[in-house]
């Protein structure tokens, strides 16, 4: 019999994995629990852009999530699948130019560039396209990949999957019997989480023949930002709307609409392109966009990623597992200097 | 005098938008910051739908703040109606911000969409906020069907222009002196705020110039103040600007020697 102690890990998204991974790593036997039927579509990591974008995220998010993402990064180097570190490449159309000011102003680490630089950098990007920033130090990863890759790097280091078992917060309460529970629902687990939110995010999956892209691209806009990941083969990850509502059902006309328009703009010929796949899904989220550890004695629970999910979760697993092996309290780990 | 809509006074003279800021949390710091008593909250037709913005819009009401919902992206009279509509069940309120926007690029509004939506909206007895342009005869139509508020913009939403057009601003204030009027749209910063109501105007309703700010909350507060300070120089009466010096220190009496210095 093993001697070690015995984690259970519920949810199957990015932060379970990289959770049962740190644990797994370590002195736990790791089982995850999951409603999904693998890495799919029921789960929100698969909607993401997977854009590990510390410098371009500062326009909007708190100083912690910049040191976060930094760890994290290292992680997804040797974790993820297809990690390009090509940068990100932010544009505005010369209308929209004052916009890209005011992102260089809340930002850092970027580079100027106009005309010929993104001609050298994204030959494919329209001409009429003729200022924007070059985060030279980001990168971008398959998510639906790397989901796949940490199932099967987990599985090779014996963690069980349980799939297809929706739990309930009883259940989780009075059935599971391990030392550490560890809750990675996401939206799933919002019943103990009042305070938790769901924003929901639009996004497209488009084919191309036509267009080459090596980076993401991020179009500046008043009401509608974008960013287009490239994800190889012609195939191009489009997304994503920002909407304050817990509607999951399927991609509104309008939303559609908007994310194709600003294609068209990088791009006319993504006129011609396909779209293979449309999707909505929620982000969960607490009030102030940061992602959180509670703990309820041999509980845990790591939510609130918010768009943040594999920019944050190799750090946020980081310190789950601090916790779990003694070596920091999680009043240590909320009262980290993130300055 | 406090600024009234629609018989209610109230002591803050900012309407903050609740969109666009980095998060819920530093929202809430910057209304609060703000002493602003009224919020708008824009519907839209996928969030109001089995209530799925619910979430958000408790932390709106949390700040105990009045709300003023808008019908934000509407196009058409019917989809305007049918969100104030949707408003008034979800918010409990009778007050309306309505928006009929003519142009998806310029956000300009549809003065006859408008029209048309605020005479249905007032028989209906919803008290209308409209967001209109400076045009004095679809104000004047706004005004005969009901509205007891007007809002003409400072210049197109988001653009953070300030005020592009004082003589139409003036004319405005002059030819409705009776009428709660409020710039919505276009500011862009504090003194644009401040300028607001210098000009008479009793109020301000903005968004983007907070919520996009480097710091929200920091810009909330500027706006408290110059906000104060543009009522406060209204209220005191400004001199008027004339084209010569005038010495402040009587010229008679000065030693004719210092006229050379």
């Amino acid at each position: 019999m093993s001697s070690k102690q015995k984690a259970i890990v519920i949810g199957s998204g990015v932060v379970g994995l990289t959770v049962a991974d740190y644990l797994t790593d370590s002195l736990f036997d790791v089982t995850i629990y999951s409603a999904s039927s693998g890495p799919d579509s029921s789960c929100c990591s698969w909607w993401a852009g997977g854009m590990l974008a510390p410098y371009c995220e500062q326009e909007t998010a708190e100083p912690i999530i910049g040191k976060l993402a930094k760890e994290s990064l290292v992680y997804w180097q040797d974790n993820a699948a297809n990690y390009h570190s090509l940068g990100t490449l932010v544009l505005a159309t010369q209308r929209d130019l004052p916009l890209l000011y005011d992102f260089k102003n809340k930002t850092e680490s970027w580079l100027d560039v106009g005309r010929t630089d993104i001609e050298r950098l994204e030959p494919h990007v329209d001409r009429r396209l003729i200022s924007g920033l070059y985060f030279e130090n980001e990168a971008h990863i398959d998510p639906r990949k790397t989901l796949q890759k940490l199932e099967q790097k987990l599985k090779a280091k014996g963690a069980i999957f349980n799939y297809g078992q929706r739990l309930s917060d009883e259940y989780i309460e009075t059935q599971l019997n391990a030392d550490w529970i560890i809750d990675c629902r996401g939206m799933g687990g919002k019943k103990r989480l009042s305070s938790l939110r769901g924003v929901r995010g639009e996004m497209l999956y488009l084919q191309s023949d036509e267009i080459q892209l090596s980076r993401p691209i991020r179009l500046l806009h008043p009401r509608i930002p974008i960013y287009i990941v490239p994800r190889g083969n012609g195939l191009f990850m489009v997304g994503a709307s920002m909407i304050e509502s817990e509607n999951d059902g399927p991609i509104s006309v309008r939303a559609t609409m908007e994310l194709l328009s600003s294609v068209y703009t990088v791009n006319p010929a993504f006129g011609e392109a396909s779209i293979l796949e449309t999707g909505a899904d929620l982000r969960p989220a607490f009030d102030d966009n940061i992602p959180a550890i509670h703990q309820d004695g041999r509980y845990l629970s790591i939510n609130g990623m918010y768009r943040h999910g594999y920019l944050a979760a190799p750090a946020m697993a980081r310190r789950t597992l601090d916790i779990v092996s003694g070596s920091a309290s999680l009043e240590e780990i909320r009262n980290e200097d993130y300055s | 005098m406090s600024l009234v809509f629609y018989g209610e006074s109230f002591s803050s003279r900012l309407l903050l938008g609740t969109a666009q800021y980095p998060s819920p949390q530093i929202m809430k710091s910057a209304i609060e910051v703000s002493g602003c008593e009224i919020l708008t909250a824009s519907v839209r037709r996928e969030a109001a739908k089995g209530r799925d913005g619910q979430k958000f819009w408790s932390l709106i009401q949390q700040t105990g703040c009045r709300i003023l919902p808008n019908t934000a992206g509407c196009k058409s009279v019917q989809e305007a109606v049918t969100t104030a509509h949707m408003a008034r069940e979800l918010f409990d309120t009778p007050w309306i911000k309505l928006e009929v926007i003519g142009n998806d690029d310029t956000l300009q509004p549809n003065v006859f969409g408008l029209v048309e939506a605020a005479k249905i909206l007032c028989e209906e007895g919803f008290n209308v906020f409209p967001y209109t342009t400076t045009d004095l005869g679809v104000a004047e139509k706004l005004v005969d069907f009901g509205c007891q508020v007007l809002m003409p913009w400072g210049s197109p939403i988001g653009s953070g222009r300030g005020l592009n057009d004082l003589y139409a601003l003036r004319s405005f204030r002059a030819h409705f002196p009776d009428i709660s009027l409020v710039i919505d749209a276009g500011i862009g910063t504090a003194s644009h705020a401040t300028q607001a109501l210098e000009l008479g105007y009793d109020a301000v309703l903005l968004n983007t110039a907070v919520a996009k700010a480097g710091d929200s909350v920091a810009m909330a507060e500027a706006f408290k103040y110059a906000l104060f300070a543009g009522r406060k120089a209204f209220e005191a009466k400004a001199i008027n600007p004339r084209d010569m010096a005038m010495p402040s220190t009587p010229v008679v009496g000065t030693p004719f020697w210092h006229t050379h210095d």
